[in-house]
């Protein structure tokens, strides 16, 4: 249906709205004009640059997983910032952690999720887009990190990509 | 402005301010490169995070009118804190920088 | 009591950027300093705001944008010559 009004990505064309809005400093008349031509016209000037459609399933699951990563940010920051300022020095360490999704988008936000929670940065994806390196920085149990991160993330973005 | 309203901005920036410096602190104190990306990734997002949420606050209440262009810039932070710590994490791995000692694990070879 | 918290604020951020310089003179590699300048910008944007809201004014709004923008893009250019040595290939 989308598709035949003129919009190829619907989800693309509410990203450019919204951020019109936030651009504009809140809504107003003539910034729904202009955002609503943009989301418009912006995905069909650069149909061609994108190779192939998003490969999103279930897309109304991804505010439901947003809200999530952002409260674990929160918690994430806290303890952190608990491990700095604590004087005992971290235990630092390599987890090779191998993944099961496959989509690069699914895996770029698996990625980009890790390394804004608790204690985990990504450092690395292997060639063949099987493994991921993470460095923790303060890891008591390495398959209890690689369990959390299963259980938390991994899994939900499993539902909602393809 | 009314008296909760200030609390919120005042309660807002502190966390801000205090999350930034934490983030600053970990930069300067902690052992290797890699523990080091840790801190400003996480905390000073955050605090910047929460300070662009104070800046919200106060003038959407001081003008009585919505302001939220701050929430495009926290939206931009938190989209590229992780690809930048990414990024130096491979630089760091290809350049082989030191790790502390007590780090379990390797990084493996390119 | 918005007016203290803000001078407090301030000089939380502004200590924040001396203990980045710090780690930026001090290094040890070529990381450390890219990483510290990372969060420099990151901290000059949470100046630039407080300095919006004690001025009262919404015009640094779009200067913080910015710096936000090109700060990412130099931080990706940085990372990118150390890994590979040259920007683009």
């Amino acid at each position: 249906m989308f598709a035949r009004l003129g919009f190829p990505q619907p989800f693309l064309s509410l990203c450019l709205f919204l951020v019109w809005q936030l651009l504009n400093d809140g809504f107003s008349g003539g910034s729904v004009v202009m955002g609503a031509i943009l989301a418009w016209m912006l995905p069909q000037l650069t149909r061609n640059f994108w190779p192939e459609r998003p490969a999103l399933l279930k897309g109304w699951l991804l505010p439901l997983y947003v809200l999530r990563v952002l409260w674990d940010i929160v918690v994430a920051s806290i303890s952190v910032a608990r491990l700095v300022l604590s004087p005992r020095k971290p235990r630092p360490a390599f987890i090779s952690y191998p993944l099961t999704l496959e989509h690069p988008l699914a895996i770029t936000m698996l990625a980009s999720t890790i390394s804004l929670t608790p204690g985990t940065v990504s450092a690395d994806v292997s060639d063949d887009q099987r493994i991921l390196l993470i460095h923790a920085l303060d890891a008591e149990d390495e398959q209890a990190i690689i369990e959390t991160i299963r259980s938390r993330y991994e899994k939900p973005l499993q539902e909602i990509f393809l | 402005m009314q008296a909760f309203a200030e609390y919120l901005i005042a309660g807002l920036l502190l966390i801000g301010g205090a999350f930034t410096l934490i983030g600053a602190i970990g930069l300067a104190r902690l052992p290797d490169f890699f523990a080091r990306l840790h801190a400003p990734t996480k905390a000073t997002t955050l605090g910047v995070g929460a300070i662009m949420l104070g800046s919200v606050a106060y003038f959407t209440v001081s003008e009585g009118q919505v302001h939220v262009a701050e929430i495009l810039i926290t939206v931009f932070l938190f989209l590229t804190a992780p690809v930048s710590a990414n990024i130096l994490a491979k630089a760091a791995m290809h350049i082989g920088v030191a790790r502390t000692p007590e780090t379990h694990g390797n990084p493996w070879d390119q | 009591m918005i007016t203290i918290a803000l001078y407090i604020t301030i000089a939380m951020v502004t200590l924040a950027m001396l203990l980045n310089v710090y780690r930026l003179i001090k290094g040890p590699d070529a990381p450390d300093r890219v990483l510290a300048l990372d969060t420099l910008y990151i901290n000059a944007i949470a100046l630039i705001i407080l300095l919006g809201i004690t001025l009262g004014t919404r015009m640094y709004m779009e200067s913080a944008l910015l710096i936000a923008v090109m700060g990412f893009v130099g931080t990706v250019a940085m990372a990118k010559y150390l890994k590979r040595g040259s920007v683009i290939e």
